[in-house]
């Protein structure tokens, strides 16, 4: 899924659907700034822009935003590197054992689409209000989908590869080494993307329901603290986070899947 | 011997297949590990509860009048959170699908916007709609807007342009084309839209109610979390768990999309 739209629109046709987009977000919010500073919509509910973006810098240099988002970044990096390990040898073993794939495959795809989060209570009761409920809700619920596409990178590779393998006579070790982990390394990539931004989404909130954390605690408090101008720019601050990472992520796989 | 094979694959048929003993086989084990684990004393006392206990707390849940009410006003906020945002969703789902230009100024604001986490909206939510069910449904709404939104865009170039000019060659207006031409072409994208729109508003609905509320299925579980009521906490994770993964296969059986391939 891209946000490609089809390209049929000239160049001159993106350009100005570009700036018209970019224009729509700039007069949003100047329209909120006047409604908010004629009282039209009570500041109390809703700061004015300008006090948002002056928020930044006081969330910046008082909040410690930074080791917060260093805090967040090593959890979500210690689930990555979980669901990476766990999910693609969970992969390669049911891709292994067919009778295991036939009897568990279909409980992986039911867990994907389980509300897995909501055990967060039961997680911190084992592990306690503590950075490993929230990485470990991270790694259980982004696990599935490095599994799922695991399966169906290896199963998906070109039979003419397979083939090329066998004419060698590779070992099994080989076979799997040389010619189906690269071939479905694409594929495992897409389940190690969804897996992440699963995890920073769940780590996330986690942190902002435990009021624990980095970035998803920094909201809590700042939110509890009634501090209405901070609670919106952290609010700001996590989703050009997340959207960073997730353009970070695609450009990764785009490198890595060069001809789609 | 033709017959003969017949016969003996009809005799085999009822026979329990590998997959399901080995289903079965991790099921018990699993169990059997649980109960060793609650009775070994390894673990504080409650944290893994024997099977029985379990089981108990799952009988007095389902017979428990405040549960049905609770899951009642759940249900409600969900409904309402997947009509107000599917509906939303699937209108600009078709807005952006319909128009390249506008798809190509802002679709990309929903699609990088669509997989934040959403429950940190909730804060906002409450200054804006109270601590109510109101502040539950409008980040189910929020969760759910998305996911629709994108599919039904997707599903909305996808539609056989053959189709589209048939809608033109009878004159039919914009709204006869969205009824009659654009909504039964997409109805696949749609459910599938819905399913995970489902899904998202299930989680955005249910985490809120975890952080601040006094009524609903996440309530109940951060109750039985507050007053360490492990036995009714699985209880209620199991019940959430059967009920979440019924709805979704549930919407995605109405659509249809099992006859789909998965891609």
């Amino acid at each position: 899924m891209t946000a490609a739209a089809p390209a049929k629109l000239s160049n001159l046709g993106n350009f100005t659907a570009r700036v018209v987009g970019i224009g729509a977000l700039v007069l949003f919010l100047l329209v909120a700034e006047i409604l908010i500073q004629t009282g039209a919509i009570s500041r109390f509910i809703v700061p004015p822009p300008s006090e948002i973006i002056g928020s930044f810098y006081r969330i910046i240099t008082q909040e410690h935003v930074f080791s917060r988002f260093l805090l967040t970044a090593g959890e979500c990096l210690t689930a990555g590197v979980m669901i990476t390990v766990f999910g693609i040898a969970g992969g390669v073993l049911m891709h292994r054992f067919k009778l295991l794939q036939q009897a568990c495959e279909t409980w992986v795809a039911a867990m994907a689409s389980a509300p897995v989060v909501l055990m967060y209570p039961l997680f911190m009761v084992i592990f306690g209000r503590n950075v490993w409920t929230i990485i470990m809700m991270g790694f259980v619920a982004a696990l599935p989908p490095v599994i799922l596409k695991t399966i169906e990178g290896i199963a998906g590779t070109r039979k003419v590869l397979v083939n090329v393998g066998r004419s060698f006579n590779l070992s099994p070790a080989q076979q799997f080494w040389k010619i189906l982990f690269p071939a479905a390394l694409p594929t495992i990539f897409v389940g190690v993307r969804l897996g992440l931004i699963f995890a920073l989404i769940n780590i996330v909130g986690v942190e902002f329901l435990i009021n624990y954390g980095g970035l998803g605690q920094l909201i809590e408090d700042l939110a509890e603290r009634y501090d209405l101008g901070g609670t919106y720019a952290a609010i700001c601050f996590v989703i050009l986070v997340s959207v960073l990472f997730f353009m970070a992520l695609e450009k990764a796989e785009r490198w890595l899947r060069p001809v789609d | 011997m033709a017959e003969t094979g017949r016969l003996t694959r009809a005799a085999a048929g009822p026979a329990l297949s590998p997959v399901t003993l080995l289903r079965a086989a991790i099921i018990l084990s699993a169990l059997a590990v649980w109960e060793l684990l609650s009775h070994s004393g390894w673990l504080y006392r409650d944290v893994v509860p024997s099977l029985l206990s379990i089981l108990r707390a799952l009988i007095a849940l389902l017979t428990s009048p405040s549960y049905y009410f609770n899951l009642g006003v759940t249900a409600a906020e969900i409904a309402t959170a997947l009509a107000i945002g599917g509906l939303s969703g699937v209108a600009v789902g078709i807005l952006l699908g319909a128009n390249r230009f506008l798809s190509k100024a802002f679709e990309s604001y929903i699609y990088y916007l669509g997989p934040t986490p959403k429950i940190i909206f909730f804060p906002v939510m409450i200054m804006w709609f109270g601590v109510g069910p109101e502040s539950k449904v409008a980040l189910g709404t929020l969760s759910c807007f998305f996911p629709v939104a994108l599919s039904v865009a997707a599903g909305m170039r996808g539609i056989d342009k053959v189709l589209i000019r048939v809608g033109e060659s009878f004159r039919a207006g914009p709204w006869q084309m969205v009824v009659k031409i654009y909504l039964p072409a997409m109805r696949h994208p749609i459910i599938n839209g819905i399913r995970l729109g489902l899904g998202v508003a299930l989680i955005g609905t249910l985490l809120a109610e975890t952080k601040l509320s006094n009524k609903g299925i996440g309530f109940l579980i951060i109750n039985a979390y507050s007053t360490f009521d492990m036995p009714r906490m699985y209880a209620l994770l199991i019940v959430l768990f059967v009920l979440a993964i019924g709805a979704n296969a549930l919407v995605g059986r109405l659509g249809g999309l099992d006859s789909i391939k998965r891609i």
